[in-house]
């Protein structure tokens, strides 16, 4: 029983990272870069969606508001969250990473770190450094097993949510015209203009779509784990960029399973072997299985041209 | 590197007989002691005030720390995202050595010495540990793993229970949080040197800033003179194309373990110093951040471009200080001149202009190293 | 109550003042009318130098960007109040504050030490916290800076270090009494600890509680641990505690991770005792925290900010005045109290702003022994230090009630 709880925790915390990781795996597959403000972009959408839902609750709902314009309240703010992150991330693309698309990606990459900077040290000015505690978007929890196994709503939402976005994702890029047209970016952005597409859109259009993702994510991780402040995105940040490059980065369904594995190998880690050593493990299993598969699980092995 | 641009330099025949890359290195050579000696005679005059004497020795460090990792990611060309891993390394081992031969040495030069050797040692051997696995993988894998190995080495720290007393040293793994440092049983004269995750405290600070002069000309050397030799045309060629390489019958694994190796032991004698220069460390300073850090500092001086890793990393270390009548833009303002940075090094605008600029000093060996500063580099 | 006691004081200060301006400056020793005030008992009894007067420059140093920047702003911010009120008095003690952001991190703590070495600082109130208080505090006792550190609770910030004083209680203190209210007040407790190891004050308190948990015979069923990476999620260690029969979990750790622990127990139905210690105070003012998750709560604490004394609530209305509503937590309080401690001290001890460092920093220690103060952090009763430096503070269990702090 005790096992299928930390199964249960490992795979909804695995969710979270896989949400993270499909934004990370999105930018890199198309725009062969490492985002390292991905992380911040989630904390972002998680500050929006907290002051949308204190404000909804402070100023429009009354004293003893129904379910339904709560529930109203916060998909409201989650799409807000989202539409904000979408602007915001499609603002840092142009301003910061465009300009160096003809750059090496280690000069894209330092400017994604002086983004993510910058992000956390404007959200420390804005929000103040004082933590919030976010208010879940579901409460309660389904019980099996008179009470010796429970699963919160939470978990469950993440976890359909982290399915849904996989799949759509996945048939987005493959039927889509316009997630066509990223595939083409992907392979070979030069021919990918020649053929009529416009790069600098579709580009954009990914981090779009890797922005909304991030504020899903962090209205999710927050809701799990309810603590916001300026720094946290930053941690799930790096863990779901390990678990995009364990599951093969670039790869949707990788991205997806990497999330999850990397959740329940933590969970069993601290469970079983140490707290202490968690992350050693983690780290240490991902070097194992990238030994044995370079390309992450699920990557393709691109062939070196001569 | 384009190094094999012929220069037409004419300050005296020897000079016209040497290549530009050997007089960029003898430029940076001379310049590194010019400003050792201005700064010590600044100091014994009273010119620098605490706050920039206090830097001294950490931007020694962190000097070694880029110039070390530039040999990683510029010349070998491999993106390591773990290099504060070794630098943690060499700061626990150098502070083991030195704390616990306190008795029986006396001099804190020799004692320091002999830190900064054990500490460049153990991180070459963890540096060779992690180098087998790692260096079979490419790119951004390679990265993610040396991410691994820096978070398992600040994790391992973590654990760690060292003491010393007259049996010699005390070591413990406390892998399920229920050990102390009372488990390791110290006599009465024993004391803690480190205590797992609380770091090492009470350490005597015997780094000096001549210590670290002499850390950053060794550094220099080795690495200025590893690219020049035989060992460092082959390691580049792997970077500019490992096939090619691999066909002319380099072999490529035994190039790349010399390159990572090195620069692991380097960073290690660096962490040796910077630990010593600290009354307490902690393994958690010495995580991914750190290693972003350095990364930035390699990056902005240019890849493969050691003396702009020295200048850009003194730049860098004191621009968040110098900020700091900023308040909390302080750390705002580092992340925009960051981000405008790299945007204006890129920027091919004024990359073109900066050729001309170039142009009109191209008499002066070092400038014409100097456009090239940018990190167009796969 | 503090604060009447600071204005008769001053008063008294100033009519001294005022009074050997009149008659010369034959009499500057034992006929000091301050002395014969009723409501003025604490410093100066023994007063061994002359009047203490001049604008002292005082430095902050903590955390003010970054994941610990709660600590560091909240400490800032209460000292500047301190500050202000004290210069506000107009009395012959002036202080002008200086502060220099440490980011938590040991190595930039040293640089923000020099920094402030050449601003002029005399006396330095910091670190924040204790990991950064290790590198710096060596440095002022070599400097002879007189120190008073609000927060950094490590009992190794103190130990060899004549120059430095803890307003805040020791980890020692802290870990072995928790263990010995459990052991009083508790029945057949099997505890769980989860403790944050890479933060030498969560580990410290935690060590020091299994130390004595051991002597009483208290059970410890469980232990999990956490980090700065993994400090998202505690479902497995609460699962864990959980499948080990523990009836009381022990949360030596800020309130911060402590409110998302609350929220998973919660979420998975598990009810245990939750204990905590002074970090815990802060999680029924935090921003948007459901306070039904704290009830039933224990920690050990120095400061509630919704006390009834007329002092606290000065303050409090004076920072939520300053900064948009936010609330002080324990940290802003201990900052307060050790900005009135300097100031006590230079008057007791009667040094003048020209003096040296050193001369300042001897005359301190010296006064030191003597002082005792009450403030916004001792509950009422007085606080005085040990030849240590550590502070005489009893860490008091209070229990949540009705989102309130109540004394069990």
């Amino acid at each position: 029983m005790e096992f299928l709880s930390y199964l249960i925790n490992g795979i909804s915390m695995g969710s979270i990272y896989a949400i993270i990781a499909l934004g990370y795996t999105m930018v890199y597959g198309i725009a062969k870069m490492l985002n390292f403000a991905h992380g911040d972009v989630i904390m972002v959408g998680g500050y929006v969606s907290f002051y949308a839902t204190s404000y909804a609750t402070a100023q429009l709902l009354g004293e003893d508001p129904s379910a339904m314009a709560v529930g109203m309240a916060t998909l409201v703010s989650v799409l807000l969250a989202m539409l904000v992150c979408t602007v915001l991330g499609v603002i840092i693309e142009g301003l910061a990473y465009r300009p160096l698309r003809q750059a090496g990606s280690l000069a894209v990459l330092i400017t994604a770190i002086g983004v993510s900077y910058f992000l956390q040290n404007a959200a420390q000015l804005l929000f103040g450094a004082n933590p919030k505690n976010f208010t879940p978007v579901v409460g309660g929890q389904l019980t099996f097993f008179d009470g010796q196994l429970r699963i919160s709503y939470v978990a469950l939402l993440t976890v359909v949510a982290c399915v849904v976005i996989m799949v759509g994702l996945t048939v987005f890029t493959g039927q889509s015209k316009m997630g066509k047209a990223m595939r083409a970016c992907s392979e070979d952005k030069g021919a990918a203009q020649l053929m009529g597409i416009n790069v600098n859109r579709t580009i954009s259009m990914t981090f779009a779509i890797g922005s909304a993702l991030a504020a899903i994510a962090g209205v999710l991780l927050c809701s799990y784990s309810p603590v916001l402040k300026p720094t946290t995105g930053s941690m799930p940040g790096i863990k779901a960029f390990t678990a995009a490059v364990f599951g093969g980065i670039g790869s949707i369904p990788g991205a997806f399973l990497g999330g999850l594995l990397l959740g329940i190998i933590e969970a069993i880690a601290q469970a079983y072997i140490s707290t202490q050593l968690s992350n050693a493990i983690l780290f240490a299993v991902l070097i194992v299985v990238l030994l044995v598969k370079p390309s992450g699980l699920l990557g393709k092995y691109v062939p070196e041209k001569v | 590197m384009k190094e094999k641009k012929k220069s037409t330099g004419g300050l005296g025949n020897y000079f016209k007989r040497m290549k530009t890359a050997t007089k960029v290195d003898y430029a940076t050579y001379v310049g590194v002691i010019l400003a050792f000696i201005v700064v010590t005679i600044c100091q014994s005059q009273g010119l620098l005030n605490r706050s920039m004497t206090g830097m001294l020795v950490p931007i020694c460090c962190y000097v070694c720390m880029a110039v070390s990792l530039n040999l990683t990611v510029g010349v070998l060309g491999e993106l390591s995202l773990g290099h504060a891993g070794f630098m943690s390394v060499g700061v626990f081992s150098g502070i083991i050595t030195s704390m616990s031969l306190q008795s029986t040495i006396s001099s804190e030069l020799l004692r320091l010495v002999i830190a900064l050797v054990v500490g460049a040692i153990f991180a070459a051997i963890v540096g060779f540990i992690v180098g087998v696995p790692v260096l079979r993988l490419r790119g951004d894998y390679l990265a993610i793993v040396t991410l691994a190995f820096g978070e398992i080495i600040k994790d391992i720290i973590n654990c760690l229970l060292v003491g010393y007393d007259e049996k010699g040293l005390h070591i413990a793994l406390n892998i399920d949080g229920k050990k102390t440092i009372q488990s390791l049983g110290l006599s009465e004269d024993g004391f803690a040197i480190i205590k797992g995750a609380q770091g090492a405290a009470g350490n005597e600070r015997i780094a000096t800033f001549t210590a670290g002069f002499v850390l950053v000309m060794i550094t220099l050397i080795v690495v200025l003179n590893l690219m020049r030799s035989r060992t460092g045309r082959a390691i580049m060629s792997i970077r500019d194309n490992r096939i090619a390489a691999e066909s002319v019958g380099i072999n490529v694994t035994k190039y790349k373990l010399i390159a990572f190796v090195t620069s692991a032991a380097l960073a290690g004698a660096a962490g040796a110093l910077f630990g010593l220069n600290y009354s307490s460390v902690t393994a958690a300073q010495f995580d991914f951040n750190t290693s972003i850090l350095v990364l930035v500092y390699v990056v902005l001086g240019g890849l493969g471009n050691i003396w702009g890793s020295v200048v850009a990393t003194v730049v860098l270390y004191v621009l968040p200080e110098a900020l700091r009548g900023m308040d909390q833009l302080r750390m705002l303002v580092y992340a925009i001149v960051l981000i405008l940075v790299m945007l204006a090094t890129n920027n091919p605008v004024l990359q073109g202009f900066m050729d001309r600029i170039g142009e009109k000093f191209k008499r002066q060996p070092r400038k014409a190293a100097a456009q090239k500063g940018g990190a167009s580099h796969e | 109550m503090k604060m009447k006691k600071f204005l008769a004081m001053l008063l008294a200060g100033a009519m001294c003042v005022g009074l050997m301006a009149g008659c010369a400056d034959d009499d500057a020793g034992n006929s000091d009318p301050g002395n014969s005030d009723p409501g003025n008992s604490d410093p100066g009894v023994s007063q061994p130098a002359g009047e203490a007067s001049g604008t002292f420059t005082i430095g902050v140093i903590g955390p003010l960007t970054g994941g610990a920047a709660i600590y560091g702003t909240n400490v800032l911010n209460a000292a500047q109040i301190a500050v202000d009120e004290i210069n506000a008095l107009g009395g012959p003690v002036q202080f002008n504050l200086i502060y220099a952001d440490d980011v938590h991190d040991p190595e930039t703590s040293v640089n923000a030490y020099n920094t402030l070495m050449d601003d002029g600082m005399q006396i330095l109130v910091g670190t924040v916290t204790s990991g950064p208080a290790l590198s710096v505090v060596p440095l002022a006792y070599e400097d002879r800076v007189f120190t008073v550190t609000p927060s950094a609770s490590g009992d190794d910030v103190i130990e060899g270090n004549d120059n430095v004083f803890q307003v805040c209680f020791t980890d020692s203190n802290q870990g072995s009494r928790s263990a010995q209210y459990m052991d009083e007040h508790f029945d057949d407790v099997k505890v769980a600890i989860i403790y944050k190891n890479d933060d030498p004050y969560s580990q410290g308190i935690r060590d020091n509680f299994v130390a004595e948990a051991e002597t009483r015979g208290i059970e410890i069923v469980s232990e999990g641990t956490f980090n700065d990476s993994t400090s998202t999620d505690f479902n497995n260690q609460l699962t864990a505690a959980q499948a080990a029969g523990a009836n009381m979990i022990f949360l030596p750790i800020y309130y911060e991770p402590a409110s998302i622990i609350l929220t998973q127990a919660n979420a998975m139905g598990y009810e245990p005792t939750f204990f905590g210690v002074d970090g815990m105070d802060g999680i029924l003012t935090m921003p948007g925290f459901d306070t039904s998750l704290a009830e039933g709560v224990y920690l050990l604490t120095p400061f509630a900010a919704d006390a009834e004394d007329e002092a606290t609530q000065n303050f409090v209305s004076e920072y939520k005045s300053r900064h948009n509503d936010e609330i002080p937590n324990q940290f802003a309080a201990d900052a307060y109290d050790a900005v009135y401690i300097v100031y006590e001290a230079i008057q007791a001890a009667g040094v003048t702003s020209d003096m040296s460092n050193e001369e300042i920093c001897d005359a301190l220690i010296a006064a030191m022994g003597d002082l005792s103060i009450v403030g916004l952090t001792s509950a009422g009763s007085e606080m005085t230090w040990d030849d240590n430096g550590a502070v005489s503070k009893d860490p008091t269990a209070v229990v949540i009630e009705n989102g309130a702090y109540v004394t069990p």
